[in-house]
């Protein structure tokens, strides 16, 4: 670039801004910036009339109003003389709560999917093909409403699972004796502690102390076991041989939840029909559970797709080098063929991660209040404030997914191919 | 080994021995249950857990549609029909609900007697079509394919022909001011084109068609945005959006790869905002906020602006597969073409793009099946898609109330048949495509 710049200093002249490589980016960017300016201002003018024209104002005091609504799922005490805010925080926890499910039953469905198309075996290699297939190639609205469809005209009525006093059967039964499938919900075993630690209140959030005692106690049992794994490590460096070290892990990682949960009297409640309706557990909703299942099937077979690609991105040859050189094959699969197989998936896996949370705004279809259910659903239309509504709901969504894909980025970075 | 030589040969064999068939368990189907289904103890298991799921979901099916019947004018019925023809509790598909209602699937509630339109338009796509899509098809026909979207909306919306007439017109002028500079000063001739274009749409096109559709009333009945619905609707929508959404990803990526701050830093912006919300709400923006973002008054067609919307949100799904195809280019590439002394956009057109869009082909074109199963999230902004849109108006009757699975089924398989043909035409391409030998 050197020659560019000491190009003979003569008078600038005002072609040059087009013709001239030195200036034309600049002159370029500065029209597009214009133009840019020029559009912001018009739409904002335009809103501003708009809001003018109807009476409205551009705040978000609505937030801090009465909501007036009831819902009937939720994660964090909620009643409908609670302001829109709240509303608005148990519609966001609705969305992560069955983002997050989704995501882990889309894995793990895609992965055994994905495998098994790679499978040696015709028949289910076959079917396989057929069930990615079927899921990719039809909307996901469809799946959704043909769930919920299932859900609710194909599931017997709560009162079909009363045993008969005659017979001494009933109509219905039990999955397993835990979970009962109904028109209206479905009756799962609720958790209960008896002998709860109470929870701590700060200010406006409380926190459940049970809650924070079993994630410190797992956390604390995964950080006692890598620390025995280094030791082992360690000691395999030092004299050349790896001390025995499974059944000292499942001990660390088994002992200490167990006894916390015996100590706080931790058992499964299981449902039971009483009258007309099943108690005891915890009744989820259909739209729930038919969001979940068809949101978990359609993302399974897009994970299954890219499960398939990456084990084959692994070229054979590195599974035989990796015999040559005398690794057995547990060693090879977690040592040479996951972490080349991990680099292809991730990044995919984790934008269907997106998808899927961008997805379950499809709630709509089923009527599940998520995010768009109760900011863009209900406070809308009660409020009247589209504009201000629409937006901080793109704004969360935006928030979730740059999260998301700034975790992706880092673990990216981390993995990227080191190269010259 | 050394005595073995000094002992003397008894027996040598004169004649070969005709050749054994292989034994039985290494032939023919055998062999192939063997290595296919019997492999091992996990493929045995893998096997039999198969063919029971795969029983049951036959034992389901097969009776249902077995027992499925197309003559019947109500739910009541076709139920009397099939308790009649195979006694009392059995259970068949009621495919008759499609044989009924297969128009209002097709066409929404577009006037009944204007069928013959949307099919022509279908027809002409398919023509249109035809020379982007296959190379055996000759070139010059693209020049149809280019007049297409004109046709199509006369044939589906009608109204005065002079609306698409002068629409084209502005083209028209842009290319005659265009071809009347370009001699002298290219970059002002793409700019006063630009601008004569601009001007002939926004300030002459209105008084003139006016003036036309007074002097020579050509026009076909109108029909309302509406009335569309079903899977003309979703075809309107599918095909406009994709045709739309690739030149602006393109551009986009582009524009994201671009040395220019300021335009990677808007292109970047765009992008990730698109991607980051979910299109219902986009499609909200569009049918709730639009009117506060435009000059007070103005109020435009709804499919138009869900039309512009869903092309925004692919192409910003788009542009990111087409930057995936760019950054897998090598570096030479980019270096070859500058050392040929070729300016960014022929760099662009003969060398960088032809490349990166083959290798992107099956990333645009899963994101075109995505697109055309996304047309029915319409249903949320009240437009009539066919899965539950028309559904829902189906089963409003009081002939078909109840049905449940067949209208499912029917629509799930016409979207089948769309997006499963358009994956294997990505995999036609891909051969075509191909340059190397491996």
């Amino acid at each position: 670039m050197a020659n560019a710049v000491d190009a003979p200093k003569d008078s600038f002249r005002l072609s040059m801004l087009i013709y001239d490589t030195r200036y034309r980016s600049l002159t370029i960017q500065v029209i597009v910036l214009m133009l840019f300016m020029a559009g912001a201002a018009w739409l904002v003018d335009n809103t501003v009339r708009n809001l003018a024209v109807l009476g409205k104002d551009f705040n978000f005091g609505f937030l801090g109003q009465r909501a007036g609504y009831d819902i009937a799922q939720r994660l964090i005490r909620y009643t409908n003389a609670d302001t829109h805010a709240r509303a608005l925080l148990v519609g966001l926890l609705n969305t992560l709560l069955i983002a997050f499910l989704g995501c882990i039953a889309a894995t793990i469905l895609g992965v055994i999917v994905g495998v098994l198309r790679l499978s040696s075996n015709w028949l289910v290699a076959r079917l396989m093909t057929v069930y990615v297939e079927m899921f990719r190639n039809v909307p996901l609205l469809l799946w959704i409403l043909l769930v919920f469809t299932a859900f609710t005209e194909a599931s017997p009525l709560p009162a079909t699972f009363r045993v008969n006093a005659q017979t001494g059967e009933a109509e219905s039964s039990m999955l397993f004796g835990l979970f009962a499938v109904t028109n209206r919900y479905t009756a799962i075993p609720d958790v209960l502690v008896e002998r709860g630690l109470g929870s701590l209140a700060l200010g406006p959030l409380s926190i459940n102390l049970t809650f924070l005692a079993i994630v410190a106690v797992i956390a604390g049992s995964l950080l006692a076991r890598r620390a025995l794994l280094r030791h082992a490590t360690a000691v395999q460096e030092a004299t050349g041989l790896r001390p025995k070290t499974w059944w000292k892990s499942l001990l660390i990682l088994i002992l200490p939840i167990a006894v916390l949960l015996w100590a706080l009297g931790v058992h499964l409640s299981v449902p039971a029909i009483t009258g007309f309706n099943f108690t005891g557990g915890v009744n989820v909703s259909n739209s729930f559970m038919a969001l979940w299942l068809a949101l978990s099937l359609y993302t399974s077979a897009f994970i299954a797709e890219i499960v398939r690609a990456g084990i084959l991105a692994v070229s054979r040859g590195q599974t035989e080098a990796a015999f040559a050189l005398g690794l057995r094959p547990r060693r090879t699969m977690s040592l040479v063929i996951l972490p080349q197989a991990l680099r292809v998936i991730v990044p995919p896996l984790i934008s269907q991660y997106l998808n899927l949370t961008k997805n379950s705004s499809l709630a709509i279809a089923v009527g599940y209040l998520d995010l768009r259910g109760t900011l863009g659903g209900i406070t809308l239309n009660q409020t009247g404030r589209e504009l201000e509504c629409v937006l901080l709901m793109m704004l969360i969504y935006l928030a979730i997914s740059l999260v998301i894909s700034g975790a992706m980025n880092v673990y990216n970075a981390r993995i990227k191919l080191k190269e010259r | 080994m050394s005595e073995t030589g000094t002992q003397t040969v008894r027996f040598v064999r004169d004649t070969m021995l005709p050749e054994a068939a292989p034994p039985a368990s290494q032939s023919g189907a055998v062999k192939w249950l063997r290595e296919n289904l019997f492999s091992g103890w996990l493929n045995t298991i893998l096997t039999i857990i198969g063919a029971l799921v795969l029983f049951q979901i036959l034992r389901g099916l097969v009776p249902w549609f077995a027992h499925s019947v197309w003559n019947a004018q109500t739910l009541g019925e076709c139920r009397q029909i099939i308790a009649e023809t195979w006694g009392e509790g059995a259970r068949g598909a009621c495919l008759a609900v499609v044989r009924d209602r297969w128009a209002q699937w097709t066409f929404g509630f577009y006037p009944a007697h204007l069928y013959w339109r949307p099919v022509l338009a279908l027809v002409l796509l398919f023509a249109a079509l035809a020379p982007i899509l296959f190379s055996a098809v000759p070139r010059r026909l693209m020049a149809f394919s280019a007049l297409f979207p004109f046709v199509g909306y006369y044939l589906l919306w009608g109204g005065t022909i002079w609306t698409p007439v002068v629409a084209l017109a502005g083209f028209v002028v842009g290319y005659a001011v265009w071809r009347a500079l370009a001699r002298r000063n290219a970059l002002a001739a793409i700019l006063l084109a630009l601008v004569a274009a601009l001007v002939w749409w926004l300030l002459l096109a209105g008084p003139v068609e006016r003036a036309l559709a007074q002097v020579a009333p050509l026009a076909l009945q109108s029909v309302r945005s509406s009335s569309f619905g079903g899977f003309v609707l979703a075809l309107t929508i599918g095909v406009s959006a994709i045709s739309l959404s690739l030149p602006l990803g393109i551009m986009l990526a582009l524009g994201r790869q671009s040395d220019m701050f300021l335009i990677k830093t808007l292109s970047v912006c765009f992008i990730e905002f698109i991607r980051g919300v979910p299109l219902i709400t986009l499609l909200f923006t569009a049918s709730l906020l639009l009117n506060y973002f435009l000059p007070p008054g103005t109020n435009f067609d709804i499919i138009l602006r869900v039309i512009i919307m869903v092309t925004l949100f692919a192409a910003a799904y788009i542009a990111e597969v087409i930057r995936g195809g760019l950054a897998a280019l090598p570096r030479g590439q980019y270096e070859a073409a500058d050392a040929l002394g070729l300016d960014y956009f022929q760099a662009q057109r003969l060398i960088v793009l032809p490349q990166a869009l083959k290798i992107s082909i099956p990333g645009i074109v899963s994101t075109f099946i995505g697109l055309f199963k996304d047309t029915t999230l319409v249903v949320f902004v009240g437009l009539l898609d066919p899965l539950k849109g028309i559904t829902d108006a189906v089963r409003a009757s009081t002939d078909w109330k109840g049905i449940y699975w067949e209208p499912y089924i029917f629509v799930g398989f016409i979207f089948f048949l769309f997006c499963f043909g358009m994956s294997r035409y990505s995999m036609y391409l891909e051969r075509r495509l191909k340059r190397d030998h491996r």
